[in-house]
């Protein structure tokens, strides 16, 4: 068969990082292509460049045999490319309508925007997706799943070919994921060439047909679906077996440190109790939007919960910022690593400092001396790669940013430190660096937290899971004989503990 | 905290080159064009260099400086206030009302700092307190807080303030320095140690590179920013003191249009209007800049509005041309 | 229509009401329909102004220059009617308008090509095209004996009854609606102010839409150059001076959202009609004119803080969903 849209040699660099090197992809028409790799192998760049939003800096891209360029968004759209894009990419103040029209609008004779028709159009779109929502609806007024269809329904709203699927089920439920597998045979039986990319393995294995496997930046293999098995796919996604990531570690967990007991807010979670032992490490899993982090950002004082009670070593707390909140010895590494985590803007040695300021200024100035040797010391434990201290931050890389990150809360020297997906978007190397320091961390008698969405992460570093489901744990397990299936079953609802 | 395995390697403090990017900095550059401004000018007029002309030039950057600095760092914290011009107008009407129940300097200056204040506790609330866009609820009381001292004095004027008072505006602390130029020079050092050498400082960086990783950082975003707009409105106050004296009189009009050339002055000065960077330094040498310009412009006859050109095009064409230079190196390399 | 944004566009409007109202209650000539279309035409200019502002305050920027921008403009053609009265008005009239797009697309290429933040590069062109006023001029007025009737008399030109200076506001009002919910540049414009970010993944150019923003904006603000030099028969260097800060104002009050993506051309025309009817029942009540910017600054707060509130992000329903499938 010959493919639809074949890329050769792409490459692309931006600032300090080659992103993608002299890739190729291959797109069949009535087929899907599941693109796969970790976080930073280039499968959103690839993306870009396949909307007009990304140039390639060489490489060429062949549609039906015949060479295109895509320079900009609005040509990719006219090529027939089209996509559903990871971050819902769509403006909350306009109607649902026009979030699936905008740019391309039914016009009238006079050439006018023809609303009637937009929505009109907008319901049968919907209707595709298997949605009830109201096209005239501002779109900040739907839920995340909505917004989601929204986004499929804007891309099928442009007559394409390409079909790109970026993450599409992250944040849908089981009865929408069921709907959108349909829509996708569907699509499939009208020939379009689908590009899928997707992080979990079942449904990989359910809806592709062929895969390609990115990593670091290169095209590392390619193939039927029927042909490959998970372990090969995660061998070639890594470059190594998923054993030898995960330190091992001894379990001595000590007396709590933290309680948490009917911990409500009003719109987030509800009724959430748990306790946290010295040296241990609590994992949190769930699927996105489960109200996981919204948990965490209170407990760190960020938001304010509407009941409940935190007891720290046994005494009633009460935390109303996050510096209260360090104060207490309670730290946070959002999941957010540019909005939230390192002062993009200044040197490495002043993010280390931030929140120990108190303690290094005297009467309120500044001790320079003491700043770096603080910094020196916490940056040379995490291994931290600099050319220097006085560094922008931003110049790092994002595995170095997140070592930035941890550095400046341990140099707090806090008792309870909670991690939210602490090695999301970071490479290998720096992830199993971030691994072993947490262990090291736990052994030391550190009590972590660690929120994340990557079962083997969970399996690999937690002495006890919780599962949290729509604001609520629905299960506490064991580390012991925990399977990747039951956590999967119970955050979508399947199990109750 | 038990010793971990020290693995890791040593990063340097501090990144070679300082001194080469000191001289690339946007301060240095101001320096050149200040030593330039200052040369040509003696060249151009014979009465530029001597020293009671320069202190009585000083009198046209001084009083929007002592307002430059706080801006400063309201505006590295991200914030604006728009509204200082109308503090000066309340404070000075109500130096000038006070002044009608017959009291005495001492009180007329708390009183017109006190106003600044006050001033600054509404703007702080509106903006921590609320959650209001800075720009606009500044607009908002810039509208407010002149409209008042409309109100109180219509088309009229307060003159007549005590020979004493005189003294903040016109005085002279020895020989040539004028009280106003002495704490313009105190304003600038105490602004630069509190920005550049204060964990304070330090905060209003973090809070102007990222707001919400400066909160989770631990630091007190809100009362940070209020305690900005405190400040701005204090210093707005102390001006009103200065320039009421230097006039001798109050008009509702008083300081018209001043907060955009004191925004001027601050971006002039190297901040980043957008936040997160600019410095003390820098300002310093932007009211330099300004007053000798102004002053250069006056003794060769050329009215001030033509001046206000040379200022626009200034403020464009330092944001401008960083950014074409950059991007002309980016094309040659 | 916006059904959904309408609901605060009716509050104004009511509250617009209302004020008349309680002022006729006292003062009924006030409600007279020839005075409030006198309070209309008084407001005409306001309006013009501040749907050109709107449309830029909805990509995310600001306009600080209309202004200055008006009185350049206004500065143009009084001089070249005083030195040449033979041209013809509507000829002036279309200079205005198209030197206004000419200084608003400075702005726009400033914002566009070199990415100046847009405060500073209409700040910057706020102080540059009032010295430009002082150099063509010489500073020296133009003063009404110097202008041709046709010149002054054009904007009280009655049309169908009204005067063409309401006219202007009316058919300006129309057009830009239409611009706005019914153009493909129109929506582009709440896109790139909505979220710039994603209006790019539509296809949309941002710098391009902004530099369209400015140009109208411009636009606009050279044809009320005319208007308003012809209306007042003077020109000088300070005609207007401050007038920007009013036309943002007269939009914050209409509801246009300073973050931009937010605002329509009814809440930016309903913000300056309730200026212009404090403005205008001040003298009626016997209340000191001096009072109207006291009064236009609490109005923009408290608009401000009621539009802060009315966008504050909702916490997610993740919980409201969950009781729900119970």
């Amino acid at each position: 068969m010959t493919p639809l849209l074949a890329l050769d040699g792409i490459s692309k660099a931006f600032p300090g990082v080659q992103a993608l090197d002299a890739v190729a992809l291959r797109l069949y028409p009535g087929e899907v292509t599941a693109l796969v790799g970790e976080n930073g192998a280039g499968k959103s760049t690839i993306v870009k460049i396949l909307t007009g939003i990304y140039q390639p800096d060489a490489g060429s891209i062949t549609l039906d045999g015949a060479p295109v360029g895509f320079p900009t968004a609005h040509a990719a759209a006219a090529a027939g490319v089209t996509a559903i894009h990871q971050e819902t990419v769509l403006f909350d103040d306009l109607s649902v309508a026009e979030n699936i029209f905008l740019g391309h609008a039914p016009r009238t004779r006079l050439g006018l925007i023809d609303w009637d028709r937009m929505r009109t159009e907008a319901r049968a779109l919907l209707a595709r997706v298997g949605a009830t929502i109201d096209p005239r609806a501002r779109l900040r007024d739907l839920g995340i799943a909505s917004k989601h269809l929204v986004a499929v329904a804007r891309a099928l709203s442009i007559d394409a070919r390409v079909v790109i699927m970026d993450e599409p089920t992250a944040s849908l439920s089981h009865k929408e994921i069921a709907e959108l597998y349909d829509l996708v045979e569907r699509l499939k039986a009208e020939g379009k060439a689908i590009l899928f990319i997707s992080h979990k393995f079942d449904e990989i294995f359910r809806i592709a047909d062929r895969y390609t496997v990115f990593r670091d930046g290169r095209m590392v293999g390619e193939g039927h679906i029927a042909d490959a098995t998970e372990d090969r796919l995660v061998t070639l996604m890594v470059g190594r077996s998923i054993d030898a990531i995960f330190p091992h570690r001894e379990r001595r967990p000590g007396p709590p440190v933290m309680q948490v007991a009917g911990y409500s807010h009003p719109t987030e979670f509800d009724g959430i109790g748990f306790s946290l032992r010295k040296g241990e490490i609590l994992g949190f899993y769930g699927l996105v939007g489960a109200g996981r982090s919204e948990l965490m950002q209170a407990l760190f004082g960020v938001t304010r919960p509407s009941k409940g009670v935190v007891r720290i070593d046994e005494k009633i707390t009460v935390i109303r910022s996050p510096a209260q909140a360090v104060a207490r010895g309670i730290v946070y590494v959002p999941e957010d690593r540019g909005r939230q985590g390192a002062v993009i803007g200044l040197p490495i040695f002043q993010n280390v400092t931030l929140p120990s300021l108190s303690r290094l200024s005297r009467h309120g100035f500044l001790r320079l001396a003491a700043e770096f040797a603080l910094a020196r010391a916490y940056t040379r434990r995490l291994d931290l790669r600099a050319a220097a201290l006085d560094q922008d931050v931003g110049d790092l890389s994002g595995g170095n940013q997140q070592k930035v990150v941890i550095a400046k809360w341990l140099a707090t020297r806090p008792r309870v430190i909670i991690l939210d997906e602490p090695t999301k978007g970071i490479d290998i190397g720096s992830k199993a660096a971030v691994h072993a320091f947490m262990a090291e961390l736990a052994a030391e008698g550190l009590s972590v937290i660690m929120v994340s969405s990557e079962i083997p992460e969970i399996l690999g570093m937690s002495d006890r899971v919780i599962v949290m489901r729509e604001g609520r744990i629905v299960a506490e397990y064991d580390r012991d004989g925990l399977t990747p299936e039951r956590l999967v079953r119970a955050a979508a609802g399947l199990e109750a503990a | 905290m038990t010793a971990a395995p020290d693995t890791g390697r040593a990063v340097p403090d501090r990144r070679r080159g300082r001194l080469a990017r000191a001289l690339r900095s946007w301060e240095a550059l101001l320096l050149v064009v200040a030593v330039a401004i200052f040369v040509t000018n003696a060249f151009a007029s014979p009465y530029f260099l001597d020293p009671w002309n320069l202190s009585d030039a000083s009198f046209n950057f001084t009083e929007k400086a002592l307002i430059a600095f706080p801006m400063a760092l309201l505006i590295i914290a991200g914030e604006i206030d728009l509204s200082v011009a109308a503090i000066i107008a309340l404070a000075s009407t109500a130096m000038g009302t006070a002044l009608q129940y017959g009291v005495g300097t001492p009180v007329l200056v708390a009183i017109g700092v006190g106003t600044g204040l006050l001033c600054g506790v509404v703007n702080g609330t509106l903006v921590t307190r609320l959650g209001l866009p800075s720009i606009v609820a500044t607009i908002g009381t810039m509208s407010l807080f002149r409209g008042i001292a409309f109100i109180v004095l219509g088309d009229q004027a307060y003159t007549g303030y005590p020979a004493d008072f005189a003294f903040f505006g016109q005085g002279y602390v020895g020989w040539v320095f004028s009280f106003e130029l002495v704490l313009f020079a105190v304003s600038a050092l105490a602004f630069g140690v509190l920005l550049h050498g204060t964990s304070f400082g330090r905060a209003v960086y973090a809070i102007g590179n990222n707001p919400v990783a400066a909160l989770f950082s631990g630091i007190r975003v809100a009362r940070v920013k209020f305690l900005l707009f405190l400040l701005t409105g204090l210093m707005s106050g102390v001006a009103a003191v200065c320039l009421t004296s230097r006039l001798g009189s109050t008009r509702p009009s008083i300081a018209l249009g001043w907060e955009l050339e004191v925004v001027t002055m601050v971006v002039l000065g190297g901040v980043d209007i957008l936040g997160g960077s600019g410095t003390i330094a820098g300002v310093v040498l932007a009211a330099l800049v300004l007053g000798m310009v102004t002053f250069g412009f006056g003794l060769l006859n050329v009215p001030g509005i033509v001046m206000s050109i040379f200022v626009g095009l200034l403020l464009i064409a330092v944001i401008a041309l960083p950014k074409l230079a950059a991007r002309i190196m980016a094309r040659r390399g | 229509m916006e059904r959904l944004v309408r609901s605060r566009e009716i509050l104004l409007a009511l509250a617009i009401l209302v004020l008349i109202a309680l002022i006729a209650l006292r003062f009924p000539a006030f409600a007279a329909p020839s005075n409030l279309a006198a309070v209309f035409n008084d407001t005409a200019i306001l309006i013009v102004l501040a749907l050109g502002q709107m449309a830029v305050i909805l990509t995310k920027c600001i306009d600080l220059s209309v202004a200055a921008t008006l009185a350049l403009t206004g500065m143009v053609v009084a001089m070249l009617n005083a030195a040449h009265p033979e041209i013809p008005i509507v000829l002036l009239a279309l200079l205005a308008a198209g030197l206004g797009a000419g200084l608003g697309a400075i702005n726009g290429l400033m914002v566009w090509k070199l990415e100046i933040p847009p405060i500073v590069a209409t700040l910057g062109t706020l102080t540059i095209y009032r010295g430009v006023i002082f150099l063509i001029s010489g500073g020296a007025w133009i003063n009404a004996h110097e202008m041709s009737p046709a010149f002054k008399a054009l904007p009280r030109t009655a049309v169908l009854g009204i005067h063409l200076l309401s006219l202007v506001a009316v058919v300006a009002v129309i057009l830009v609606g239409l611009l706005t919910t019914r153009t493909a540049l129109g929506r582009a414009l709440y896109a790139v102010g909505g979220n710039p970010r994603a209006a790019v993944y539509a296809g949309i150019d941002v710098g391009r839409t902004r530099f369209a923003a400015y140009v109208l904006s411009g636009t606009l603000a050279g044809l009320c150059g005319y208007l308003w030099v012809a209306r007042y028969a003077v020109a000088y260097v300070d005609i207007a001076g401050g007038f920007e800060l009013d036309v943002v104002a007269a939009c914050v009050i209409g509801g246009v959202s300073i973050a931009g993506g937010i605002g329509s051309v009814a809440g930016a025309t309903l913000g300056a009609l309730f200026l212009g009817v404090i403005k205008n029942a001040l003298p009626v009540v016997h209340v000191s004119p001096f009072w109207q910017l006291a009064i236009s600054g609490l109005a923009i707060i408290v608009a401000v803080a009621v539009n802060a509130r009315a966008e504050r992000v909702k916490g997610r329903v993740i919980l409201k969903r969950a009781e729900h499938a119970r």
